[in-house]
C-alpha cells in the first residue's frame, strides 16, 4: 500500500472510533470509555495527518529554506494544547456553557482558516503548474474554472465558521453577563440589517464561484459572516441561550465537515457531521422544552411583554416565612422534591442541598431532585452541578417523570428556579412564556421558594407562583438559607 | 520538487472528475449524519452536557485540516493560516476532551 492508503486507513479508524465514542455516550458510566476512545481517535488523526507532512518535511529541510513543517506544527499544537488544557482544568462547572462557547467558537475560526489557507495554496499550485507556459495567468484561470464545488464548500466554510465564531463570542459575552451585552438587541430594524447581510453574502458567494481563486471575495465572505454571526445573535435573550449553545455546537461541527470539502478529507467530513448531528438534535430537544421554534428564537426576540404587571401579581398577597416555620413544614412531610434552578449553581449551594436532603432523609422522608430540561444554561447542565456535590443521578428526576407526582408530594423546594416553575405559561396565553413545559410544583401542598427578591427571571415576567395561598417565600441568599433550613430542622 | 507539492492537485484532476469527488464527500456527509442523529438520539438528558462538550472536542478534527494546509508550506499566507488554525483547533480538542473527563469523572464518584 502507498504512504496516502495507510494514512488514509488510519482515518477510516479514527472515524470508527468517534463513533463508537458517541455510541458508548448513553450511559455515565461507559461515557468514561466512550471520550477516551474519541481521544484516540482525534490522536490517531492527528498523528496520521502528521505523517503525511513528513515526506514533505524532508524534503523542504533539504531543498527549502530552514522552517520545516512538523516543527512549526509542533509547536503550534503545544501552544494551543495548553491554552485548551489550563482552560479546562480552570473553568468552574458554572461556566460550563460559556466555556464550550468559546471552544465551539475557536473551532470554527480554525475551519475558516483551513479553507482560507487552502484557497491560497489551491491558486499557487495552479499557478505554479502553468508558470512555464506563455499563458501562465490564464492557464492557472482555467484550472480552477471548474472547481465550482470547491468554491461553494470554500464559501460555506469561511461562512459558517465566521458565523460560529462571533456568534459564539457574543453568546460568551451574554452569559458571561458582561455589562455591554445584558440587554438583547431588539431594534426591529435589525431584521433589515440581517437581511442586507444575507443578500450581500449570497452575492459574494456566487462571485466566489465565479472567480474560485479570489482571496479577497473569501476575505469579504468571512467579514460578512462576522458581522452575521454578531446580529443573528445579539437579539437572542439569555433565556434561550440553551439552544444557542446548541446550535453553535452544530455549527462548528458543519464548519469542520465543509473543510473537510475542501481539502477532500474523509475523517473531518465524518467527524463534522457527526457533531452537527448531535448538535441539532440538542436543538431540537432544547427548543421543545422551551415550546419554541427554531425560527422564533432566532429571529423573534423575546417578544412583547405580559400585560400582567409585576405590582398586580404579588400586592399584598406574598406570605414570607422563617427557617424556623419552614423546617416545622419540613418536619410533617412524607415526600419532598427539590427543585433546583441556575439561581442555586450562582449561590454554590449544591453541598448544602445536599447535607439538607440527607438530614430529611434521616427522618425518614423520601427528597427527590425534579430537573427541568433547561434548568441551568445548556442541556443536562443541573445533572452536572448536582453530581459535582455528589448528589446519586438515581434521584434526579426528568420532567415528564416528576410533573405527575407533584399532587402527591408535601414541600416542593424550588430553589433559585423561576421561569421553569411559572404556572403563567400554563394559564396565561398572554405570557412571553404560554406553552413553555414547567414543573408543576404549584400542585405541591406546600411550596417553599427560596429566592432572594422577588426580582423576576431571564423572561422578565412575575411569577404567579410567589403569590399562590400554597408558597411560603423564604427571602434569602441560596446557600445561607438551606444552610440555616438545615441547622433548623436539627433543631427541631 | 514541485512535482510533490503539486501532487495531490494532478492527482485529482487525472483520476477523479470536481463532480465526482463532491458526490463522493457528500455519501460520506449524509451517511455521517445520518449515523449520528440515530447514536447521539440515545443518549440520556442528564449526560447533554458531557455530550456537547464531547462532540465540540470532537469537531476540532479540523486541527487535521490545519496540519495538511500548514503542512504543504506551499504559500505563506496559508501555512500562517494553517498555524493560527491549528491553535485554536488544539485549544478545542484538548480542552474539550479534558473537561469532559472531568464532568464524566464527578458522575462516577470514585469511593473516597
Amino acid at each position: 500500500m502507498s504512504p496516502q492508503a495507510w494514512i488514509n486507513l488510519a482515518y477510516l479508524a479514527a472515524s470508527m472510533l468517534f463513533i463508537v465514542a458517541f455510541k458508548l455516550m448513553t450511559g455515565p458510566r461507559t461515557a468514561v470509555k466512550g471520550n477516551y476512545l474519541g481521544g484516540a481517535g482525534m490522536a490517531l488523526a492527528l498523528a496520521a495527518a502528521s505523517a503525511a507532512c513528513f515526506e514533505k518535511d524532508v524534503v523542504a529541510s533539504v531543498a527549502r529554506s530552514g522552517a520545516t513543517p512538523l516543527v512549526l506544527l509542533g509547536v503550534a499544537a503545544v501552544i494551543g494544547g495548553v491554552i485548551g488544557a489550563v482552560m479546562a482544568v480552570r473553568y468552574p462547572m458554572t461556566g460550563m456553557p460559556q466555556m464550550v462557547a468559546l471552544l465551539n467558537g475557536f473551532g470554527g475560526a480554525a475551519s475558516a482558516l483551513v479553507a482560507g489557507a487552502e484557497l491560497w495554496n489551491m491558486t499557487r499550485r495552479a499557478v505554479e503548474t502553468g508558470s512555464e507556459r506563455a499563458d501562465a495567468a490564464a492557464w492557472a484561470a482555467s484550472q480552477l474554472a471548474p472547481w465550482t464545488q470547491f468554491a461553494i464548500a470554500t464559501a460555506l466554510t469561511g461562512l459558517i465558521g465566521a458565523v460560529t465564531f462571533w456568534g459564539s463570542f457574543v453568546a460568551f459575552a451574554k452569559l458571561e453577563e458582561l455589562p455591554a451585552f445584558k440587554k438583547a438587541w431588539t431594534d426591529p430594524k435589525r431584521h433589515w440589517v440581517n437581511l442586507g447581510l444575507a443578500i450581500a453574502t449570497a452575492l459574494v458567494i456566487w462571485g466566489l464561484c465565479a472567480n474560485p481563486g479570489s482571496v479577497a471575495l473569501y476575505i469579504l465572505l468571512v467579514l460578512l459572516g462576522s458581522g452575521l454571526g454578531c446580529t443573528l445573535t445579539l437579539p437572542i435573550g439569555g433565556a434561550d441561550m440553551p439552544v444557542v449553545i446548541c446550535l453553535l455546537n452544530s455549527y462548528s461541527g458543519l464548519a469542520a465537515a465543509a473543510a473537510g470539502f475542501v481539502i477532500d478529507n474523509s475523517v473531518l467530513v465524518i467527524a463534522g457531521s457527526l457533531v452537527g448531528a448531535s448538535g441539532l438534535i440538542l436543538t431540537a430537544i432544547m427548543c421543545r422544552a422551551m415550546n419554541r421554534s427554531l425560527v422564533g428564537v432566532l429571529f423573534g426576540g423575546l417578544g412583547t411583554t405580559s400585560a400582567a404587571n409585576a405590582d398586580d401579581v404579588y400586592a399584598g398577597k406574598v406570605k414570607s416565612a422563617s427557617a424556623e416555620e419552614i423546617a416545622m413544614v419540613l418536619e410533617g412531610a412524607d415526600r419532598v422534591v427539590i427543585v433546583p434552578g441556575y439561581g442555586l449553581a450562582v449561590a454554590q449551594a449544591q453541598h448544602a442541598v445536599r447535607e439538607l436532603a440527607t438530614a430529611l432523609e434521616k427522618r425518614g422522608t423520601t427528597v427527590e431532585y425534579a430537573i427541568h430540561p433547561v434548568a441551568g444554561r445548556m442541556p443536562g447542565h443541573m445533572n452536572v452541578l448536582l453530581a459535582e456535590a455528589d448528589i446519586p443521578y438515581e434521584k434526579l428526576r426528568e420532567m415528564d417523570d416528576i410533573n405527575p407526582t407533584f399532587p402527591e408530594t408535601d414541600v416542593a423546594i424550588v430553589i433559585g428556579a423561576n421561569d421553569v416553575v411559572n404556572p403563567a405559561a400554563r394559564t396565561d396565553p398572554q405570557s412571553p412564556i404560554a406553552g413553555m413545559p414547567i414543573l408543576d410544583v404549584d400542585k405541591a401542598k406546600t411550596v417553599v421558594v427560596v429566592k432572594r427578591s422577588l426580582s423576576p427571571g431571564f423572561a422578565g415576567i412575575p411569577n404567579p407562583l410567589f403569590a399562590a395561598d400554597n408558597t411560603l417565600m423564604y427571602f434569602a441568599d441560596g446557600k445561607k438559607a438551606i444552610l440555616d433550613l438545615t441547622a433548623a430542622l436539627h433543631g427541631a | 520538487m514541485p512535482m510533490l507539492v503539486l501532487a495531490p492537485l494532478l492527482a485529482t484532476a487525472a483520476g477523479e472528475d470536481p463532480a465526482s469527488r463532491f458526490i463522493r464527500l457528500l455519501t460520506v456527509f449524509l451517511l455521517a449524519m445520518w449515523v449520528g442523529f440515530e447514536v447521539i438520539t440515545k443518549v440520556p438528558q442528564r449526560l447533554h452536557t458531557p455530550l456537547t462538550s464531547g462532540s465540540n472536542a470532537i469537531s476540532g478534527i479540523t486541527a487535521v485540516g490545519a496540519i495538511v494546509v500548514a503542512g504543504a508550506m506551499v504559500t505563506g499566507m496559508g501555512t500562517v493560516f494553517g498555524f493560527l488554525a491549528l491553535v485554536l483547533a488544539m485549544i478545542n480538542v484538548v480542552g474539550g476532551f479534558v473537561v469532559t473527563h472531568r464532568m464524566l469523572a464527578m458522575f462516577n464518584p470514585k469511593k473516597k
